[in-house]
């Protein structure tokens, strides 16, 4: 085989193992590094945050989530954005929530996929600048994303 | 005879012996889930089959087939008049003398009332029409024809709900009426009262058919599943429909 | 169009913060999943809702695979006068859903 088949070769294996690689879940490192990213040079501090998960899901494919955050919402202390991080999906952001200038309570529902059992995070951005977590683990019996169809 | 032989006998024996659910002891399968899945199906405004009735109420309206006929033409724009009409299905159909489900009284109308072609099982346009028909009758207990002329497909139900069946040669009542409660690969085995179909399964991220449901146990055991619509898979709805006697329709329902 | 779903109240008192919830139906397949031969299924999911109330904004979520299919969002608004809402969803493949609900101050 000349040089040039046998790189494109191994090239394309490479190619399938990074592939390979996206498709495994995200460790709890890297959904750190997504928080730090949108952090940033902000503070973040544990509290305000109460995110409701069920402890036990029958099925990933779609699991209710509240997140509310101890806020006002008035012109000095209002959320701007709430992150809702799944550490071990193969992408750790689920979602950014984003209330506006009509918006009402800082609260918001949704429902999500859980790939394995893990802790989800939810990181509320503030107008100050400051940045809040709080946190809920899923015990998760059927998952989502990385079973067969 | 001897001991082995006993035993083996015994063994066969047992899923003979063990018989039904006592009617007080059945508990649908909403029981089984968890305080949030169960809360998803109460509310009309979270649940995701409510996007399939809602489909279903604009087909209902909808003018179809040769003759340009809705269904509200005939039946009424509210959906009203279909008030206990699932609870009753599987019925006997005059024709025939045969058992036929909601899915064929459905496609009964549209080709002999409408003009229109029959839908396919699983179909959008199917699964939207019979949610939306099948949730007139929430609440309502099931009463399916209990009569001469129905007993003996609701028997022809029961036997295939008895027999082995697949390479894993084993019967629905085997773990429907006999393990239900206990767990099977981390999923709690629930008794399998068809009380809210067509449903909204977390598995299939969608709403789908009793025979779908049916099918996929049936795979499930690695059998070869009965075809759709076919007599096996209604005789069984019947029995499983005359098994859930007096239980409330959840239709539309969510299950994991 | 997809069939879309919202349940908020037509009426409310001026300054009354009114409940919300949204819902549309839509695969969102995730991109990870392969069918029975192994052949990759693409992705095709939502990327954005949004909520405005007379062109201001109430509400938006940035939606990504980890969102479950059919998506589903609850939340609230300020009722400051009557207007309309407009609810919008955009996505893969040029996906597009828009809804409007007036809501009246008594």
């Amino acid at each position: 085989m000349r040089r040039r088949d046998f790189l494109a070769a191994t090239g394309a294996v490479a190619g399938t193992l990074a592939l390979r690689a996206d498709l495994a879940s995200a460790t709890p490192e890297q959904a750190q590094e997504a928080i730090r990213a949108l952090v940033g040079g902000g503070t973040l501090r544990k509290g305000r945050v109460k995110l409701d998960l069920p402890p036990l899901v029958e099925n990933g494919n779609a699991v209710p989530l509240t997140v509310t955050v101890d806020s006002a919402m008035s012109a000095m202390d209002r959320v701007r954005a709430i992150h809702v991080i799944a550490e071990k999906n193969p992408q750790p952001v689920v979602a950014v929530l984003r209330f506006g200038p009509r918006a009402g309570r800082a609260a918001a529902s949704t429902r999500i996929r859980l790939a394995d059992t893990q802790t989800v995070v939810a990181v509320a951005e503030m107008a100050d600048g400051t940045f809040w977590s709080g946190s809920a683990e899923a015990l998760v019996t059927m998952s989502a994303c990385v079973e067969g169809v | 005879m001897s001991a082995r032989c006993a035993a083996v006998l015994l063994a066969a024996a047992l899923p003979a012996l063990a018989g039904e659910i006592p009617p007080a002891q059945r508990v649908s399968g909403y029981e089984q889930m968890s305080r949030e899945t169960r809360a998803m199906q109460d509310d009309a405004a979270a649940n995701p089959a409510a996007l399939w009735v809602a489909e279903g109420e604009a087909l209902w309206k909808l003018k179809a087939g040769t003759v340009e006929r809705a269904c509200a033409d005939c039946h009424g724009e509210s959906g009203d008049s279909m008030k206990g009409v699932a609870a009753r299905h599987p019925v006997i159909d005059s024709g025939s003398g045969r058992p036929r489900n909601l899915e064929q009284s459905i496609n009964r109308c549209r080709t002999m009332r409408q003009g229109a072609a029959p839908l396919d099982y699983e179909s959008r346009e199917l699964l939207a029409l019979t949610a939306f028909v099948a949730s007139q009758s929430r609440g309502m207990p099931i009463a399916v024809e209990e009569s001469e002329r129905s007993r003996p497909f609701i028997e022809a139900g029961r036997e295939i709900f008895e027999l082995r069946l697949g390479q894993v040669d084993i019967a629905c009542a085997q773990c429907h009426d006999d393990y239900w409660g206990r767990r099977l690969a981390g999923s709690v085995i629930p008794q399998g009262h068809p009380t809210g179909y067509p449903l909204y399964r977390l598995e299939w991220q969608g709403v789908g058919s009793l025979q779908r449901r049916l099918r996929g146990c049936m795979a499930g055991v690695r059998a070869q599943p009965f075809d759709y619509g076919s007599p096996e898979l209604v005789n069984l709805e019947l029995f499983l429909m005359w098994r859930a006697r007096d239980m409330a329709v959840e239709t539309p329902a969510i299950r994991p | 169009m997809a069939r879309t779903l919202i349940n908020m109240p037509k009426r409310a008192r001026r300054g009354e913060i009114v409940e919300i919830k949204a819902m549309i139906a839509h695969v969102m397949e995730t991109g990870y999943r392969r069918t029975e031969t192994g052949a990759a299924i693409p992705r095709d999911i939502l990327r954005l809702f949004v909520c405005t109330c007379d062109g201001e904004e109430v509400f938006r979520a940035e939606i990504h695979p980890g969102i479950a299919a059919n998506p589903y969002f609850a939340f609230s608004a300020l009722a400051a006068g009557s207007g309309t809402f407009v609810f919008s969803w955009t996505g893969d493949n040029g996906f597009a859903a828009t809804e409007s609900v007036r809501l009246e101050i008594e």
